[in-house]
């Protein structure tokens, strides 16, 4: 598909809205073995639909938290309960953050 | 080329122990890592971390390094002496980090070439990698729809084996609705690998901040001035939003503060973000007689205190 000024366009999609993962689509998406995602799922960093790990389908946003995840484990060095907590902690400081700004406070990045 | 001062990079002395360049390392890899750091230039100051701690936690490239560095400073203009690394014996190879290939141009020039030999990386690999880039875009943007116009640099490798920028651009659609640290997914466009599938490419949105209006997730929020008596007495005023301007009744009694809400005027999608208005009470200037006139007979007649809650 060309547009007027002669540049490809290309099929997209909102990641976190249009696309499910299955565990072999994360796992080629992060690089990474199976069992690295699994554990993440273990220790609720990821929360897939789905009783079994052959059939768990997993939202778009899971694949930049598991990306996120496993640059703090190999760079910081932590295990995946300590990366699990940062997680949620970072997801709380982001929202007051975000709410901050809303109601009009000026703050740093 | 720049010469690169590690050991200030590091925050250490010259003289440091490997124990205090590793505690250095840890502190600073948790300051500025990129998905914690609330610094501006985290990124790149990570990186930085890494290539200094890259050469400094081994005993052989720091004592290399050593021997050249004493008379740089950092930013200084660089060029490796001829054999400069003569005398000394780096075993294994070279590049042990992650994201070696992020190095600078100073620290390839003096680890990088013979190191090479003992871990190439190869750039072409049988799957293809994805690519991650941000983007910016207006608040309008996903309002309305837009296509953007974007240059990507990424390294490829030439015809001669040599490391090359390759430039593309790319028309991309902003879908409606996108909310900022979302991802656009563009399926194919990361780097082809050698089983003929391409990776993809993902975009992370980012608002350019809104003169009027800011965001929380679907909701945006405006504050709108309104004069004392449309406050007290009541008044239907016009709102901006960012699908045109809509009419709002703002009740009699109204104070200053208060969050109004036009329901499914945020951000669109299903449902709807809300656009919540917060009013906030304009005095018109006291810069003629007649106005100020106008204020003391204010003062005189409406008996008001605006203290009493506070005991005074």
């Amino acid at each position: 598909m060309n547009t007027e000024n002669n540049l490809p366009s290309f099929a997209i999609c909102i990641l976190e809205e249009q696309a499910q993962l299955t565990l072999a689509d994360l796992c080629r998406a992060c690089a990474v073995h199976a069992e690295r995602i699994i554990e993440l799922v273990d220790f609720g960093v990821l929360e897939p639909q789905g009783r079994e790990p052959s059939r768990w389908i997993f939202t778009g946003s899971s694949l930049q938290r598991s990306r996120a995840a496993l640059r703090l484990q190999r760079d910081l060095h932590i295990d995946v309960a300590g990366t699990a907590l940062v997680l949620e902690l970072l997801d709380e400081i982001t929202q007051l953050k975000t709410r901050l700004r809303a109601l009009g406070e000026n703050i740093e990045a | 080329m720049e010469f690169k001062d590690y050991y200030k990079i590091m925050e250490v002395a010259r003289d440091a122990t490997q124990d205090e360049i590793k505690r250095s390392y840890r502190k600073l890899a948790r300051k500025y890592h990129p998905d914690v750091s609330k610094e501006k230039d985290a990124e790149a100051r990570f990186k930085e971390i890494g290539e200094a701690y890259e050469v400094l936690k081994d005993a052989e490239k720091r004592a290399a390094y050593d021997q050249l560095g004493a008379n740089y400073k950092g930013g200084q203009d660089f060029r490796p002496p001829p054999n400069w690394d003569t005398g000394f014996e780096f075993s294994g190879g070279g590049y042990t980090g992650d994201g070696g290939q992020d190095y600078s141009d100073f620290f390839s020039s003096l680890f990088g070439k013979g190191f090479r030999a003992g871990g190439e990386r190869s750039t072409q690999h049988a799957k293809g990698e994805d690519h991650h880039a941000k983007i910016q875009i207006n608040l309008e943007d996903t309002f309305h729809g837009a296509t953007r116009t974007i240059t990507l640099h990424a390294p490829a490798v030439d015809a001669q084996g040599h490391v090359v920028t390759r430039e593309r651009v790319l028309n991309v659609t902003i879908p409606k609705g996108i909310r900022e640290g979302q991802h656009i997914r563009l399926s194919g466009q990361g780097s082809p690998g050698h089983d003929g599938k391409s990776g993809d490419l993902y975009l992370q949105v980012e608002f350019q901040p809104h003169p009027l209006y800011r965001v929380d997730g679907r909701d945006i929020y405006l504050d709108l001035p309104v004069a004392p008596w449309e406050a007290a007495l009541g008044a239907t005023v016009k709102v901006p939003t960012p699908e045109g301007i809509v009419e709002l009744k703002i009740p009699e009694g109204s104070v200053s503060a208060r969050k109004m809400r036009l329901k499914g005027r945020g951000i669109p999608g299903n449902p709807p973000g809300d656009c919540y208005v917060i009013l906030t009470i304009a005095l018109p200037p006291a810069n003629t007689d007649a106005a100020k006139a106008f204020y003391k007979k204010m003062g005189m007649e409406l008996n008001f205190n605006p203290r009493t809650k506070l005991g005074v």
